[in-house]
C-alpha cells in the first residue's frame, strides 16, 4: 500500500478521536495539539494496529510525534 | 500560597544557570496547592502516630481502623513472625550491609527462599529488597533487545519501568482483553522473544484477571508467562498461591512474582519458578546484585510468616466474608465500587473527583477510618478511587462499624 492509501485509512480511524475538531495536518501533534492522554493513545494505537495487521510497540510510539511521522511509520511497518 | 506561580511551558531562568529543573512538576505543585487550599486535610502525608493491632492505629492522636494496608492477613503482630524477628537481631545483627552475591547472603535469607520454595511448590526462589525490585529486575533481565513484551496495560507502576530499564519491544493490550491480546502475540515477528505479563489480582480497583484463558493464549504462541500475585498471596487459591492457582494454571506460568509486603506482612520481593537455568540470574540481575540485601529480622519474619500462611484456610475464610460484607453494604447504601462481585480483599469505592474524594476521604478519617486515596496516574481512566482493603484480623463488628461510617461521610459530602 502507498503513503497516499495509508494516510486515507489513517484519516478514517483517527476521526472519531479527534475531539476537538482540529484540521488535521501532517504536522499535527498527538500530545501538544490533539491533548491525547494515554488510554485515547492506547485505543488509538489499537485501532492502527488492527486495520494495518502491525505492531507499533511503545519504543516505536516514542519515536513518532507527529500525524506526519505516523504515516510515515505505517507505510514503513506494513512493509 | 506562593506568589508568582511559574506558568509550565515559561521555565524560570536562574542567574547564570540553565532552566530550573523542577519547572515541570509545576502543574502538579499547583493542583496540590489548590486542593489544600480548600483547607482539605493533606491525604498523602497521615502519620501513624502508634500502631496498635493490624487493623488499629492512632492518627492525630485518634483511634483509627484501617482499612488501606494491604495486611491482608493480618501477619504484622503474630507472636511468632515478631518472636523470630526479634531472635535474627540478637542472632544477626541490624544489617548485613551488603549484596546478596557478596557478604549478604546469610543463613536466614536461604531459609526464606526455601520456605518460598515449599510454598509455592516450584523449584527456585529468588528474593529481592522490595517487590518493585522483584519486578523491575527480572523484567529487565529476562526480556532483553529483539525480545516482545506483551502486557496488559493497568500494569503496575514496577512493571512498566522494568520494561523501560530493559531494551525489548513493549506492546501494550487493553485491560483483561484476551482477544487483543492475542492479536498482539500473532503479530510479532518470527523468532523473538517473548514474554507475557499479567497480573493476579489488579490492585486500583480489585478486579482479577481471565488467567487460564490468557495464559493458554500466551503459552499457545510460544511466549513465557511471568504473573504478578502480590495482591493475591496467602489469599486467594486452595495453597494461598494466587489467581493462577484458584483458577488451575499455575503449572503454566514460568515466573510468578510476588512480595513480602502485603500478606506477609514485612517488606521484600520475590520471584519463584521452575525454570532450570533459574539460578544464573543470580548474577546478571542488576536490582539484585547492585543492592543490600533485607536485614536478618526482616527474612526471618518473613519466612515464619510464609510458614504459617500455608495453614491459613481459616483466615482466608474469614477474609472472604469480611470482603463480601463490605461489598454488599457499600454497594446497598449507594456507593460505586470497581467491581459488580467482590473478586479480592480490594473494594475500590469510585469518586466523582478528585476534589470530593478527597473531601470523603477527610470525612471517613475523621469518622475513624483509614483508606488509600487513589488518583490519576496511578489509577485507570482517570478516576479517583477510595481503596479499601480487607484484612483477615478485621472483626466482623470492624466491617458493620466501617459502612456505618461510610453511610455518614458519604451522606455528609454529599456523595450517596
Amino acid at each position: 500500500m502507498d503513503r497516499a492509501a495509508v494516510a486515507e485509512r489513517i484519516g478514517r480511524i483517527i476521526e472519531p478521536f479527534n475531539k476537538k475538531g482540529l484540521a488535521i495536518t501532517e504536522d499535527t501533534t498527538f500530545a501538544g495539539d490533539l491533548e491525547w492522554d494515554s488510554l485515547t493513545v492506547m485505543d488509538f494505537v489499537a485501532g492502527i494496529e488492527d486495520e494495518f495487521d502491525i505492531i507499533i510497540s511503545m519504543n516505536q510510539q516514542a519515536e513518532i510525534e507527529t500525524y506526519g511521522q505516523l504515516i510515515d511509520a505505517v507505510t514503513r511497518l506494513q512493509g | 500560597m506562593t506568589e508568582g506561580i511559574d506558568e509550565a511551558d515559561r521555565p524560570r531562568v536562574l542567574q547564570g544557570a540553565g532552566p530550573d529543573l523542577f519547572s515541570k512538576f509545576d502543574a502538579l505543585i499547583q493542583q496540590r496547592e489548590g486542593l489544600l487550599a480548600t483547607g482539605v486535610t493533606d491525604p498523602f502525608n497521615l502519620v501513624m502516630e502508634r500502631v496498635l493491632s493490624p487493623t488499629q492505629a492512632i492518627c492525630n492522636g485518634r483511634e483509627t481502623i484501617l482499612l488501606g494496608t494491604y495486611n491482608y492477613m493480618g501477619m504484622t503482630f503474630d507472636p511468632d513472625v515478631v518472636a523470630a524477628g526479634k531472635q535474627a537481631l540478637d542472632d544477626y545483627g541490624s544489617g548485613t550491609t551488603g549484596s546478596r552475591v557478596l557478604n549478604g547472603t546469610y543463613a536466614g535469607h536461604k531459609a526464606v527462599e526455601q520456605a518460598l520454595c515449599e510454598f509455592y511448590a516450584m523449584d527456585h526462589a529468588m528474593v529481592f529488597s522490595t517487590g518493585y525490585q522483584a519486578n523491575l529486575g527480572i523484567i529487565s533481565t529476562i526480556a532483553g533487545k529483539g525480545d516482545y513484551i506483551v502486557l496488559d496495560i493497568d500494569s503496575h507502576a514496577s512493571i512498566w519501568d522494568g520494561c523501560k530499564m530493559g531494551d525489548a519491544e513493549v506492546v501494550p493490550f487493553k485491560h483483561n482483553d484476551i482477544e487483543a491480546m492475542e492479536k498482539r502475540l500473532k503479530r510479532i515477528p518470527e523468532g523473538a522473544g517473548k514474554l507475557v505479563i499479567l497480573e493476579g489480582v489488579y490492585s486500583m480497583l480489585g478486579d482479577i484477571a481471565p488467567l487460564k484463558e490468557m495464559v493458554a493464549v500466551a503459552k499457545a504462541n510460544g511466549a513465557m508467562v511471568l504473573v504478578d500475585e502480590a495482591h493475591s498471596m496467602g489469599f486467594i487459591g486452595p495453597n494461598g498461591r494466587g489467581v493462577a492457582e484458584d483458577q488451575g494454571c499455575l503449572d503454566d506460568v514460568d515466573f510468578v512474582i510476588g512480595t513480602f509486603s502485603k500478606s506477609v506482612g514485612t517488606v521484600g520481593g520475590f520471584c519463584v519458578s521452575n525454570h532450570p537455568k533459574f539460578e544464573i540470574l543470580r548474577l546478571v540481575c542488576r536490582p539484585y546484585v547492585f543492592t543490600a540485601s533485607l536485614p536478618p529480622s526482616v527474612v526471618a519474619t518473613a519466612a515464619t510468616s510464609i510458614r504459617k500462611l500455608m495453614h491459613g484456610s481459616n483466615k482466608r475464610a474469614h477474609l472472604w466474608e469480611n470482603s463480601k460484607t463490605l461489598h454488599r453494604g457499600l454497594t446497598e447504601r449507594g456507593f460505586q465500587l470497581g467491581t459488580a462481585e467482590p473478586q479480592s480483599a480490594i473494594i475500590a469505592v469510585i469518586m466523582p473527583d478528585l476534589e470530593r474524594g478527597a473531601a470523603m476521604w477527610e470525612a471517613l478519617l475523621k469518622e475513624g477510618l483509614y483508606v488509600n486515596l487513589a488518583r490519576p496516574p496511578a489509577t485507570p481512566a482517570n478516576m479517583t478511587l477510595l481503596r479499601c482493603s480487607l484484612c483477615a484480623e478485621h472483626t466482623s463488628e470492624q466491617v458493620e462499624t466501617i459502612l456505618g461510617m461510610f453511610e455518614r461521610a458519604g451522606t455528609a459530602v454529599g456523595i450517596i
